[in-house]
């Protein structure tokens, strides 16, 4: 250490060239890039991702495949009944010579049926199949009656049950694995004691943040590329239809999610900093887990139910699934999304600043299990 | 110069520390010594403001210590521990950063203090891949890397091999030496009466002696002498006026009753053969600290 240089007096002078004085915004930002760097470096969360984004790869397109079985189906016409077929959407007419050749590419499996002039016939043709009457064929032919709904539902049940399910699923895993990535990072550094050299190195403030902010933008990150992959997939499978009524949801749900988590990282680090072993994380954070479970349960069983969504939108816990849920059913006015986001904010802030006080109080103390009275207390 | 005035701290109904006051002066390696539980990692920790106090000030150049000045300070806790999936580089890189030095300014740093430590052939290691022995250099290393201004270490050389205790040891130097104020604790009593140039010692929460080793050393100084000769000293059993407390061969330790006395034994020992050594018993620490934690 030759030119070991220091000032042995008061650290007055101006920061040289090569070090400054760090600011908090500083701190947190070094804190939250080891986050992310470590992260990025687990073997388990990059595979975990990868199934993650697999998985929702593979939903989208294969939706789209069991989709496309019922749009359009191949017939083979025989000539004399192309004018019934003409202008059908539903049906692709592959033209026969005769009834020879079309009763070839049924046998074949290059069409599904056959249609067929039939003089005898009221229709004036005839709906050949093979093993089994082609009903999809004959649907697309017949002709149906108007229907009228007096009473029409808004939206489909049974989408608003898929988008209830997607809503629910999503911030459900992704809460829960970035909040247990949380959990474990804040364990971690109490286990190995390296929190003592950092807390008299930043502030146990600086230190929250850091690890909240790196450990969100992970989620946040995670939940925007598989908005990203979901959309992708639908418009390149052409299901278009889908991303059009969920536009404004989606976008709230971001919103919401982006503050939920805040106050969801902010409980789970401050709950884990009262153990000191890993194996302890489970019994101390249940009641941070129960928070993230019952929404995702709520919003599934109750999808339907006007009043129970109207209570979810509005309590913070939930608020990131239940309002989107009633944008998206078109229940909300204007200014409940923005009345519930200011109770979110309000909630999160208190959960931070509690969740600091617990954070800050447990973190030296090591061995048995902090009480939480103790930890608020100080 | 780094101050403590009147420190207290209370756990429940235990007082732990009672009005603690010592000072480390700019330059001077102060050792601290003390049994376990009397205190001496509850200071550290207020010192490095990780703890808070129950009353007391700590000063550095008589001004209360802000966050701001304990950036400029290096830890080692008594209680070890660095990111074990982390690289040795980058982790100290990281400490530095978090200091406030710039990516490149920490990077030499590091380096440079990772090859002084005989670490220079593991910087890509995690932590979880080194030795105990480089561990605690990694240790050491996290707590200088920032060329720390103020330097506090609690137990720096438990666990240390040989080799590593002289490493340290002139590191530890050379932080003094450049003007830094530089307080450890050991138990190694050995190490800290060899090292240091103040002392500080603490039982049950209360100071008990501080002051530079000589200064010490004189006032516990006791009335024992020791003379080593050559061929053996058995007559001196006979001396008049003289208690033997330790004999073996040509070496004695022993009590006078009077200057006359003593004296007429350094007369009688040249007489029987060579002096080799005729001087007061060297106090130890080990003495000193028994008689003033008594």
């Amino acid at each position: 250490m030759s030119g070991y240089d220091t000032r042995a007096s008061r650290a007055t002078q101006p920061a040289g060239r090569d070090r400054t004085a760090p600011r908090f915004i500083d701190s947190v930002a070094l804190i939250a890039g080891r986050e992310i760097t470590m992260r990025f470096r687990s073997k388990a969360f990059l595979i975990s991702t990868g199934v993650l984004m697999l998985a929702v790869l593979a939903s989208v397109v294969l939706g789209s495949i069991f989709g496309a079985q019922e749009s359009t189906a191949k017939v083979a016409v025989v000539a004399g009944a192309s004018a019934v077929v003409d202008g059908n959407d539903a049906l692709e007419a592959v033209a026969a010579s005769d009834q020879d050749e079309a009763e070839r590419m049924l046998r074949d499996g290059e069409v599904e049926a056959i249609v067929a002039p039939a003089a005898s016939d009221p229709l004036g043709i005839t709906v050949i199949g093979l093993d089994s009457p082609p009903t999809s064929v004959v649907r697309a032919l017949s002709v149906q009656p108007t229907v009228e709904l007096l009473d029409p539902a808004a939206t489909d049940p049974g989408l608003a049950y898929l988008v209830a399910f997607g809503f629910g699923l999503v911030f459900f895993m992704s809460a829960l694995t970035f909040g247990t990535t949380i959990s474990q990072s804040v364990v971690e550094e109490k286990q190995t004691r390296v929190v003592e050299i950092l807390l008299s190195t930043v502030s146990a403030r600086a230190l929250l943040t850091g690890k909240v902010i790196g450990n969100s933008v992970m989620a946040f990150a995670q939940i925007i590329a598989i908005a990203v992959l979901a959309t992708l997939g639908l418009i390149l499978t052409g299901q278009r239809v889908l991303i059009g009524g969920l536009g404004a949801s989606v976008v709230w749900f971001i919103i919401f999610f982006a503050i939920g988590f805040v106050m969801l990282a902010a409980l789970f680090a401050a709950t884990s900093a009262m153990v000191s072993r890993a194996e302890d994380i489970g019994s101390v954070t249940t009641p941070v887990t129960m928070l993230v479970m019952i929404p995702y349960f709520l919003v599934i069983f109750f999808n339907d139910n006007p009043t129970v969504l109207a209570i979810m939108s509005y309590v913070p816990f939930s608020a990131p699934v239940g309002m989107p849920m009633r944008v998206f059913l078109g229940d909300a006015q204007w200014w409940e999304p923005v009345l519930s986001l200011v109770i979110l904010l309000a909630t999160t802030a208190l959960a931070v600043w509690i969740g600091e006080r617990i954070y800050r109080n447990s973190l030296l103390k090591t061995g048995g299990r902090v009480r939480l009275a103790e930890a608020l207390q100080g | 110069m780094l101050e403590l005035h009147d420190v207290t701290k209370r756990y429940g109904d235990r007082l732990a520390l009672d009005g603690v006051s010592f000072t480390v002066g700019d330059g001077r390696l102060t050792g601290f010594v003390g049994g376990n539980g009397a205190g001496k990692t509850t200071t550290m920790r207020i010192i490095l403001g990780v703890l808070a106090s129950d009353g007391g000030a700590v000063t550095l150049g008589g001004t209360p210590l802000t966050d701001a000045d304990r950036r400029r300070f290096g830890y080692m806790p008594e209680e070890r521990g660095l990111y074990p999936k982390m690289r040795l580089l980058e982790q100290t890189v990281y400490l530095a950063r978090l200091h406030g030095w710039t990516p490149a300014a920490a990077r030499r740093n590091a380096l440079e203090l990772l090859e002084r430590l005989g670490l220079g052939e593991r910087t890509n290691d995690t932590i979880e891949s080194l030795s105990l022995g480089n561990q605690q250099r990694a240790q050491i290393a996290a707590a200088l890397v920032h060329r720390p201004e103020v330097l506090v270490l609690d137990e720096p050389f438990s666990g240390l091999d040989p080799m590593a205790v002289e490493t340290v040891q002139s590191v530890l130097a050379d932080v003094a030496a450049s003007g830094a104020p530089v307080l450890f604790s050991s138990h190694q009593l050995d190490i800290v009466e060899r090292l240091c140039d103040d002392l500080v010692i603490i039982a049950g929460g209360r100071i008990r002696a501080a002051g530079s080793g000589d200064a010490l050393r004189a006032e516990h100084r006791t009335e024992r002498w020791e003379l080593l000769m050559t061929g053996d000293a058995g007559w001196l059993r006979q001396s008049p006026g003289i208690r033997v407390d330790e004999f073996d061969g040509g070496w004695a330790v022993f009590e006078a009753e009077s200057d006359a006395a003593r004296q007429a034994v350094l007369a009688d020992a040249v007489a029987r053969g060579e002096v080799v050594t005729f001087t007061r018993e060297h106090t130890t620490l080990a003495q000193i600290f028994k008689e003033v934690v008594r």
